[in-house]
């Protein structure tokens, strides 16, 4: 790794530190709770960059996709797959703490509305498609297939993003063209937490993608040994 | 013209090869009404009207009959080599893939007439109706759309046909919800202008997954 990038890098995570410290502040001590819910709304602050960190983690998937279809450059490949893993950590993330949420405010673990259904369905898809990768032996065919489905699965991401707005639902929307229907306390520390964790996913990404070049080098050292291994020698 | 000429080729080898064995339709259709019963069973203890559960029953039993008709046609071909001379074809790859949807939309379309009759009979449901005709047929095509695609794939991988389900159910989700919904109210009666939302989802997804698969084919197929 070189200078430049070692040093930016570096930038990265303490920016990622810092914005995640001050939306910890923000979240717990500064933002007053919401009166008819209480204590639980803070979730909120978590619930929402979650979801914005699934569709944009999915959205880099989709271009690596076509990015990779076009190029036929492995490191799009690596790119792309660590991203759709952040993403169905972060759907994870989303489909939990929203549970969570509901209990108290809905009164119920789950409900089959339209958004949270569409969420699932969404997470199941990539889930599915991450167990496809394991299935293909060729590295080349995965890759190409993997490119193929996140291209394909990207079209989930419009149905969950507009299945509150389409549909009658009881999930609330929070941004509306006339901007956000929420308090000026509470944007700035949404705006804030939005803010860290996509730097935190941009952080999870680069760490993946070094993780992915590192198993090539191992996989390609144990293949090597294996090639140059005298006769007779177990 | 060529384009047209290697689609209708492909289609005629999967009807020829279909009216030689007649194992896809019949198996389809089988066991989908298999289903059908199933959900009878099932559901009879606890719901009172049974007809409230039709569209949904239909469509079950139709994607699950399609998932084995989709992984049938790609199966066959990876015996003896066929893959391999469909590849040789100096074509485009969206023509076998053209090709190949056509010949699934057709099997599936010869099985769903065949459970239809039987379907209405358990269910006590009118199916004389051209919009429930329409909607089927849409459906159809838009689950073929991407379930043609996926078993390209789904068999060249370990697990073989067990891949394909599980890809192709959340993705084709908003076709099946669409296709139920739609099935349901008709079969309420209600006017057509009500349905009308549910077929214009209908259609812009079999457009988008038709034009998905066409682009992205070639990449599923090369070697």
């Amino acid at each position: 790794m070189g200078k430049v990038k070692e040093n930016s890098w570096q930038l990265l995570i303490a920016m990622t530190a810092l914005s995640i410290t001050i939306s910890l502040y923000l979240i717990f001590l500064y933002v007053p709770s919401e009166r008819i819910m209480g204590i639980v709304q803070r979730i909120f602050y978590f619930h929402v960059p979650s979801a914005w960190v699934g569709f944009l983690a999915f959205f880099v998937a989709f271009l690596c996709g076509i990015r990779y279809l076009a190029r036929r450059e492995a490191r799009w490949d690596a790119v792309g797959n660590a991203s759709i893993e952040i993403g169905v950590l972060f759907s994870t993330i989303v489909l939990v703490s929203g549970s969570i949420w509901a209990r108290p405010v809905w009164n119920t673990w789950w409900t089959w509305d339209p958004r949270l259904t569409t969420t699932l369905v969404m997470w199941l898809y990539y889930v599915a498609s991450l167990l496809l990768r394991q299935m293909v032996e060729d590295k080349e065919r995965k890759a190409r297939f993997s490119a193929v489905l996140s291209i394909v699965g990207f079209i989930n991401v419009p149905v969950v993003f507009l299945a509150i707005r389409l549909w009658r639902t009881i999930h609330p929307v929070l941004f509306t063209t006339e901007g956000a229907a929420i308090e000026p306390s509470m944007l700035l520390t949404l705006l804030s937490s939005l803010l860290s964790f996509t730097l935190l996913y941009f952080c999870l990404l680069l760490i993946r993608v070094g993780l992915a070049s590192l198993e090539d080098e191992l996989n390609n050292l144990k293949l090597l040994s294996t090639l140059h291994r005298p006769e007779g020698v177990e | 013209m060529n384009f047209w000429r290697g689609i209708i080729a492909i289609l005629r080898k999967d009807v020829l090869t279909e009216l030689r064995s007649k194992e896809t339709v019949s198996t389809l259709s089988v066991f989908a009404l298999l289903v059908v019963v199933i959900f009878n069973f099932a559901f009879e203890l606890r719901v009172d009207n049974v007809r409230q559960i039709a569209p949904g029953v239909l469509w079950v039993a139709l994607a699950f009959a399609g998932v084995l008709a989709f992984n049938r046609s790609f199966l066959l071909e990876r015996e003896g080599g066929c893959m391999e001379g469909l590849r040789l074809m100096p074509m485009e790859r969206s023509v076998i893939y053209v090709g190949k949807l056509l010949a699934n939309i057709l099997f599936m379309l010869l099985a769903e007439a065949i459970i239809l009759p039987i379907f209405a009979a358990l269910f006590d449901v009118p199916i004389l109706n051209a919009a429930l005709w329409m909607v089927i047929v849409l459906g159809t095509i838009g689950f073929a759309a991407a379930g043609t695609l996926f078993a390209a794939m789904a068999v060249n991988t370990r697990a073989r046909e067990v891949m394909l389900p599980i890809l192709l159910f959340p993705i084709a989700v908003p076709v099946l919800i669409a296709s139920t919904k739609s099935t349901a109210q008709i079969l309420d009666g209600q006017p057509l202008f009500e349905i009308y939302a549910w077929i214009r989802l209908l259609l812009a997804f079999d457009v988008i997954f038709i034009v998905l698969a066409l682009l992205s084919f070639e990449h599923v197929l090369e070697e």
